[in-house]
C-alpha cells in the first residue's frame, strides 16, 4: 500500500516482467523473471494471473469470450469443455448470467469480477491485484473484498494487492508492506501497523489530512506569494 | 546554443524512434505466420480495414474519373486527338492516380482509425492484458491488420482504376460523344499489362506496406492518453500521405523512367 | 456469431468485386489477352535507321495490329539496328517475302512497323528474318534533301 504515484503499479510490473528493472533482480519460484526467455516468461505469466485497474477486458468480444480467450490459446480442449470450464469461473465471481454481455454494457465493478474470472481462467498459483478497490460503490466493493478473500482461500492462492483503500485492504491481508516515494517505509500485519509508532505510517492509515505528509504541495511563502506582483 | 541544443535532441529522438520502428516492423514481419493460420482473425480485419473502405474509394474512383474525361475531353480536343481519351484516362489511373488517390484515402480512413483502436488497446491496458495472459498482442492484434492491410489495399486500387475508367467512360463517351471503339481500342493499344497495371498494382502493395506500418506502429507506440491517441492518428495520415508521395515519385522514377 | 457470417459475406463480396476489377484492367484495358509469350512467334529484322521506334510500338499489316516490338539493339557487324518483334500466333501465314517499313501515324505521332505481304507460298516461322526493310523517315534529313535539291536546280 501507499499513496498515490509511489511506484505501485510500476512494482507490479516489473513483478510480472512488463517492465525491465534498472538494477536487482526478481524472483519467482527460484527463477529470474527479467533473465528468462521470451518463451519461459510466457510459461510463468501462465502461472500468474494479473487483474487490471479498468480491467483490460477485450471489447470486441462477449463475457463468455473473453475468458474462454486464454483457454483456447493455451489449450488444446474441445470446446464443450471450454464451456464448463467458463461457466464455473463465471459462477465462482456470481456473473453467469451476463455471459452473453459485451464488456462495453457492464458496470465497472461487474467488468473488474468478468476480469477475475478471467484471470483465474488458466488457474494461476499466484494472482496480481492493481488497485482492485478503485472507484467502486460500496456495494460491489463488498463483493471484490469478499471475493478476493474468498478465492484466496480456496483455491490456495499467492495474492498480491495493490492498494491504497486502507479499511478493505486490512481486512483481508496478511501481511502489509508500505510504499512511499519508491521505498518500504513500514512492514507487518495489519495490527501492527495499526498500533506502529511511526508518525507516517500512523498518518496513513489513519487517513488524516496533515501530518509528515504535509497537506500543502512544496511553495514559497504565502504571503510573499500573493504580494510578489 | 539552445538551437543546437534542440535540433540534436529532435534527431536523436527521431533516430530512436526509426529503430523502435524497424524492430517493431521485423517483429510483425516474425508474427506473421500465426494470422494465416487463424483466417477467423484475419477475415475480420480485412472486414475493417477493406471492406468498410469500399464506397468511399468507388466513390472517389468514379467522379476522379469522370472529371478525367472531361477534362481529357476539353484540353485533348484543342490539338483534335479526343480519340486518345481512353489513352489519357486509363494510363493517369492505372499508373498514378489508381494506386496514390486509394492509398491517401486508406490512410485517412483505415489508417487512421488502425492507430485509434490500437492507442485505445494500449490505454484501456488491453494489449498489457494480453500480455499477462501469455498472448503476444503483436500475434494476435497487430499481424492479422498488417497482414489485412496489406491484401485490401491493393484490391481498392484496383476496383479504383476499374471505376474511374468506367468513369471517364461516362463521361467521354455518354456525354461528350467520343468514340466508343476509340476509347477502349486505342486505351488497350497503349497499356500494357507488365509495365502499367502490375506496376501499378507492386505500386499499392508498397504503399500498403508504409500505410500500416506507420499506422500500427504509431498506436504502438502512443502515449496513452486522449492527447496521445489523437497527436497518433494525426501522425499516421500526415507520416503516411507523406511517405505515399515520396515513394510515388521514387517507384515512378524506378519503373517508367528508362522507357 | 450470427454477425460474423455476414462479415464474412460481405468480405467474399469484396474480394470478389477486386477481383472482377482485376480482370477487368487487364482483358478490357491492358493488352494482356490480345498478346502473350505462349501464343506467339518472334521475327527479326535489320533497319538502317530506326529513329523513333520503341519497344512496344505496334507492328501492323493492312492497319491492323497483328504485334509489337519486343527489343531494338545496335548490330555492331552490319552497322545497323536489329529489331525483334513478337507476332501474334494467329497471323502465321505471312509470306517470306514479305517487307517491313518503320511508318508514321499521322504527321508526328507514334512510329510503328508497317508490313507488306509478298507473293511467294513459304511463310515467315519463329526466329525467321524479314529482309526487306524501309528505314524510319527522318524528318530533318527529309528536309535537308528537299533544301538541297531546290538549291540545286536554281
Amino acid at each position: 500500500m501507499g499513496p498515490s504515484g509511489t511506484g505501485k503499479t510500476t512494482l507490479l510490473k516489473l513483478i510480472s516482467g512488463q517492465l525491465k528493472p534498472d538494477s536487482g533482480s526478481i524472483m519467482i519460484n527460484e527463477q529470474n523473471v527479467h533473465q528468462l526467455s521470451r518463451k519461459n516468461l510466457y510459461a510463468l505469466r501462465q502461472k500468474m494471473g494479473m487483474l487490471f485497474q479498468s480491467g483490460a477486458l477485450l471489447t470486441d468480444m462477449s463475457v463468455y469470450d473473453n475468458i474462454a480467450f486464454p483457454i483456447r490459446e493455451h489449450t488444446a480442449l474441445p470446446e464443450s469443455m471450454i464451456r464448463t470450464l467458463v461457466l464455473m469461473k463465471l459462477n465462482a465471481v456470481g456473473l453467469r448470467g451476463a455471459k452473453d454481455l459485451m464488456p462495453s454494457e457492464l458496470s465497472g465493478g461487474m467488468a473488474r469480477r468478468v476480469a477475475m474470472a478471467r484471470a483465474l481462467a488458466l488457474d494461476p498459483e499466484m494472482i496480481m491485484y492493481d488497485e482492485p478497490f478503485t472507484g467502486q460503490d460500496p456495494i460491489s466493493l463488498g463483493v471484490l473484498v469478499k471475493l478476493i478473500a474468498t478465492l484466496n482461500q480456496t483455491l490456495q492462492l499467492t495474492s498480491i494487492i495493490v492498494s491504497h483503500d486502507v479499511q478493505e485492504t486490512a481486512a483481508i491481508a496478511d501481511y502489509i508492506y508500505l510504499l512511499s516515494a519508491g521505498k518500504i517505509a513500514g512492514q507487518g500485519t495489519p495490527e501492527e501497523l495499526y498500533s506502529s509508532d511511526s508518525a507516517w505510517v500512523q498518518q496513513f492509515m489513519q487517513g488524516k489530512p496533515d501530518g509528515p505528509v504535509p497537506f500543502h504541495y512544496p511553495a514559497q511563502d504565502y504571503q510573499n506569494d500573493l504580494l510578489a506582483h | 546554443m539552445k538551437f543546437f541544443h534542440s535540433i540534436g535532441q529532435i534527431s536523436l529522438q527521431s533516430l530512436a524512434k526509426l529503430g523502435r520502428s524497424t524492430l517493431f516492423l521485423s517483429a510483425i514481419i516474425n508474427s506473421l505466420g500465426y494470422p494465416l493460420l487463424r483466417p477467423k482473425l484475419l477475415i475480420r480485419q480485412i472486414y475493417s480495414v477493406g471492406v468498410l473502405s469500399f464506397w468511399l474509394v468507388a466513390i472517389s474512383g468514379l467522379f476522379v474519373g469522370m472529371v478525367l474525361g472531361l477534362q481529357g475531353v476539353y484540353t485533348l480536343s484543342t490539338f483534335g486527338a479526343e480519340s486518345s481519351l481512353g489513352i489519357m484516362v486509363a494510363a493517369s489511373l492505372v499508373r498514378e492516380l489508381g494506386p496514390v488517390v486509394s492509398a491517401l484515402l486508406f490512410a485517412g480512413r483505415a489508417g487512421s482509425a488502425l492507430t485509434a483502436e490500437i492507442g485505445l488497446m494500449k490505454t484501456t491496458e488491453q494489449l498489457s492484458g494480453m500480455e499477462m495472459m501469455a498472448i503476444d498482442p503483436l500475434k494476435y492484434i497487430i499481424a492479422p491488420r498488417f497482414l489485412a492491410g496489406f491484401i485490401s489495399l491493393p484490391l481498392l486500387a484496383a476496383l479504383f482504376s476499374a471505376i474511374g475508367i468506367w468513369g471517364g467512360y461516362i463521361a467521354g463517351v455518354e456525354l461528350l460523344n467520343v468514340d466508343v471503339g476509340a476509347y477502349w481500342s486505342q486505351m488497350q493499344s497503349a497499356i500494357d499489362f507488365y509495365d502499367d497495371i502490375v506496376n501499378g498494382i507492386i505500386k499499392s502493395i508498397i504503399f500498403a506496406w508504409i500505410i500500416t506500418w506507420i499506422a500500427l506502429f504509431e498506436g504502438y507506440d502512443a502515449t496513452p492518453t486522449s492527447a496521445g491517441i489523437s497527436r497518433a492518428t494525426t501522425k499516421t495520415v500526415v507520416n503516411s500521405a507523406f511517405a505515399i508521395l515520396l515513394f510515388d515519385f521514387l517507384l515512378t522514377a524506378l519503373m517508367f523512367g528508362t522507357s | 456469431m450470427m454477425q460474423y457470417k455476414a462479415l464474412e459475406i460481405s468480405v467474399g463480396l469484396f474480394v470478389s468485386a477486386a477481383m472482377a476489377a482485376l480482370f477487368f484492367l487487364a482483358m478490357q484495358v491492358s493488352n494482356f489477352n490480345a498478346l502473350q509469350n505462349t501464343n506467339s512467334y518472334t521475327l527479326t529484322a535489320h533497319f538502317d535507321n530506326v529513329s523513333g521506334l520503341k519497344t512496344k510500338s505496334l507492328v501492323s499489316m493492312a492497319g491492323v495490329p497483328i504485334g509489337r516490338v519486343t527489343e531494338i539493339s545496335f548490330d555492331p557487324e552490319n552497322y545497323d539496328a536489329l529489331v525483334k518483334m513478337r507476332i501474334d500466333a494467329r497471323y502465321n501465314t505471312i509470306p517470306s517475302d514479305t517487307s517491313a517499313s518503320i511508318l508514321t501515324a499521322g504527321l508526328l505521332g507514334e512510329k510503328y512497323i508497317g508490313l507488306t505481304p509478298g507473293g511467294l507460298d513459304e511463310f515467315l516461322q519463329e526466329g525467321d528474318a524479314i529482309e526487306l526493310t524501309q528505314s524510319a523517315l527522318v524528318l530533318e534529313k527529309l528536309i535537308s534533301q528537299f533544301l538541297f535539291q531546290s538549291a540545286s536546280k536554281d
